[in-house]
């Protein structure tokens, strides 16, 4: 039951992979980043309860908060050009 | 483990299985960017909630499920925000939807 679960979550994981790589714009490769994040929390959750180790659980809760921070620091960056100075219009507006 | 809550959890599970693999069909087969971010969206939260809610019920009233809840709600509550943040940064990096102006069709791209 689990593994089968596991191998659903490896095909969204490959899907969505191909996006990253096909993405044309690079907000497709972000979203794309995210959402193997949050199949990559559920892997690990589910991997915890196949090995039944329920260390996993609290990996994939440090995981979920890392890559919602990471994404957030990416498209900051993609938007305004830099990490540096929040006050700078970007050259976009 | 009570058969019933077996039972459920295994269709909770491949339930959310299926979900999620749909929500990644959608991640590729979506002509632009927003509609692809609704896509992912599906992944994100019926996926995702439901595979928890049936690893929920195999593990019964325990820790583990305090933790398994605490991941749900991590998701329910990041994830929108992740999304919205990137239709933003999009939209200020002139990233126009397909259908900006209905009237004319949208060549397929």
């Amino acid at each position: 039951m689990f593994a089968v679960t596991a191998l659903a979550l490896l095909v969204t994981l490959a899907l969505a992979l191909v996006r990253a790589l096909r993405g044309p714009t690079v907000f497709d490769r972000v979203l794309a980043a995210n959402s193997i994040g949050t199949v990559a929390v559920l892997l690990l959750s589910v991997i915890g309860f196949l090995g039944g180790r329920p260390e996993f659980l609290d990996l994939a809760i440090v995981y979920a908060l890392l890559n919602v921070v990471g994404t957030i620091a990416v498209l900051k960056f993609f938007e305004f050009g830099s990490l540096g100075d929040p006050l700078e219009k970007p050259e976009g507006e | 483990m009570s058969v019933a809550a077996d039972m459920l959890s295994w269709a909770c599970l491949l339930a959310g299985g299926a979900f999620c693999i749909i929500g990644a069909v959608g991640l590729l087969r979506m002509p632009d960017l927003y509609t692809r971010m609704h896509a992912a969206s599906v992944t994100d939260t019926l996926g995702a909630g439901l595979i928890l809610v049936g690893l929920m019920f195999q593990a019964g009233l325990s820790q583990v499920t305090g933790k398994l809840l605490v991941i749900l709600v991590l998701l329910l509550f990041t994830n929108p925000a992740a999304t919205h943040a990137l239709a933003k940064a999009a939209l200020a990096r002139k990233v126009r939807p397909l259908l900006e102006n209905p009237g004319e069709a949208p060549s397929k791209s």
